[in-house]
């Protein structure tokens, strides 16, 4: 009798001392979710708050307008621009290319949230699982993957389409992008040291320019500010005449610092969109937009 | 005749004004030069259009650096004097060659 007490009493105990040591397993592992957020949170206060002392005259709010929060005659000329805007027959195809079903009878509406309605401030998410970071156009491509279809071309074409036709639905939503663990984090280091870091036979780093010299002119051109700098992608450049991925305008950006360019969607370039994205919440989402 | 006798005349004086292409001129080219020195991305220069703001405004070169093989470093190295410099190091990075660098310096001298 006394050893069955005994061995209940033990048996207890230790049930409870493994629910004490789980629960605060479950409340350190909450703990460190916030201390990466909080790092990344004081990262974005600091990056904003030099440009918003840059650039005193501009509204916080604008500079979702990438180098059009900052220069008023381009500002002007782009407002008019956009007007009739130069993406809007990408949407429609976008839109018709995102209704179309599978050959399953599936469609992308099955692979987002909210049918893919107004998600595209969500973009890009760190999935835990995965360990990486998914931004829209991987996401369209692995929902095609998934359902038997071909993947499509990153930089251009009916991707970028169809990402267009995904933020306009998303328009004035405001990123929400997070940094959950300690994995994410690890990405977001290392699209913040790709964006620190010099490249190319030129030696320019992301940084000289897109946050150095903003404002300043570099020939007739004023690099645009990096806050602010991915919230209307996918854009409508002049120079391309037509659409084009956030990625297709990295490897631009690399190839004119004379840098060989990484593959779209590559991690690199994912990281890379997840720090900007990072540094612009609290902005809306504008794409698709217009470029020079 | 006379034609191809005025041809040859013209096609002599030609060559004549290749040949007497100044060191200056060639630095001026070089510097110009998209593919090359591409000073007017970032430098205010005599004799530029569309000429960029990042850098400072390339003028009285002699006051400012007295001494050649200063300014044949500041053109080749710029990080030499100033680690935090976005300037492309033209001579480590051989965008240009010593030479071609010399011919800058030469120009730029006369700023």
């Amino acid at each position: 009798m006394k050893s069955t007490l005994l061995s209940l009493l033990l048996k207890t105990t230790k049930l409870t001392l493994c629910l004490i040591v789980c629960a605060m397993g479950l409340a350190s592992a909450q703990a460190t979710d916030n201390k990466y957020q909080k790092m990344v949170d004081n990262d974005i206060k600091r990056f904003s708050q030099f440009f918003y002392n840059k650039f005193a005259d501009v509204k916080p709010e604008d500079f979702k307008d990438g180098v059009y929060a900052i220069d008023a005659p381009a500002r002007e000329q782009w407002l008019e621009i956009e007007e009739f805007p130069p993406y809007e027959l990408s949407i429609d195809d976008g839109k018709e290319l995102f209704e179309t079903p599978f050959a399953n009878g599936k469609s992308y509406a099955d692979c987002f949230a909210n049918g893919g309605v107004g998600i595209r401030q969500n973009y890009p998410h760190f999935d835990s699982k995965l360990k990486e970071v998914i931004t829209l156009e991987l996401a369209i491509n692995r929902c095609r993957a998934n359902n038997g279809e071909k993947p499509l071309k990153y930089k251009k074409g009916p991707i970028a389409d169809i990402s267009a036709y995904m933020a306009s639905t998303s328009r004035g939503q405001v990123f929400d992008v997070r940094v959950p663990n300690a994995d994410a984090y690890a990405a977001y280091m290392d699209g913040k040291k790709f964006f620190y870091s010099k490249r190319g036979q030129l030696n320019l780093a992301c940084v000289d320019c897109h946050v150095g010299i903003t404002g300043q002119r570099l020939r007739a051109d004023i690099p645009g500010p990096a806050l602010g700098q991915v919230t209307g992608f996918p854009v409508y450049r002049a120079k391309w005449e037509e659409i084009g991925t956030l990625h297709r305008r990295y490897a631009g950006c690399n190839t004119n610092v004379r840098a060989k360019p990484f593959k779209a969607q590559s991690v690199v370039y994912r990281n890379l969109e997840y720090f900007q994205t990072l540094m612009s919440q609290g902005l809306a989402v504008n794409g698709p937009s217009s470029r020079k | 005749m006379k034609l191809i006798k005025v041809m040859l005349m013209s096609v002599c004086l030609l060559a004549q004004s290749a040949i007497a292409e100044t060191d200056v001129q060639k630095g001026q080219k070089l510097a110009f030069d998209r593919k090359k020195g591409n000073c007017l991305a970032c430098h205010i220069v005599k004799g530029g259009t569309l000429m960029g703001t990042a850098g400072p405004p390339l003028v009285a070169m002699k006051a400012r650096f007295p001494k050649r093989e200063v300014l044949f470093e500041q053109v080749s190295d710029a990080r030499t004097k100033n680690i935090k410099t976005m300037m492309p190091p033209f001579g480590t990075h051989q965008i240009l060659s010593k030479q071609e660098i010399e011919l800058v310096v030469t120009w730029l001298y006369t700023l």
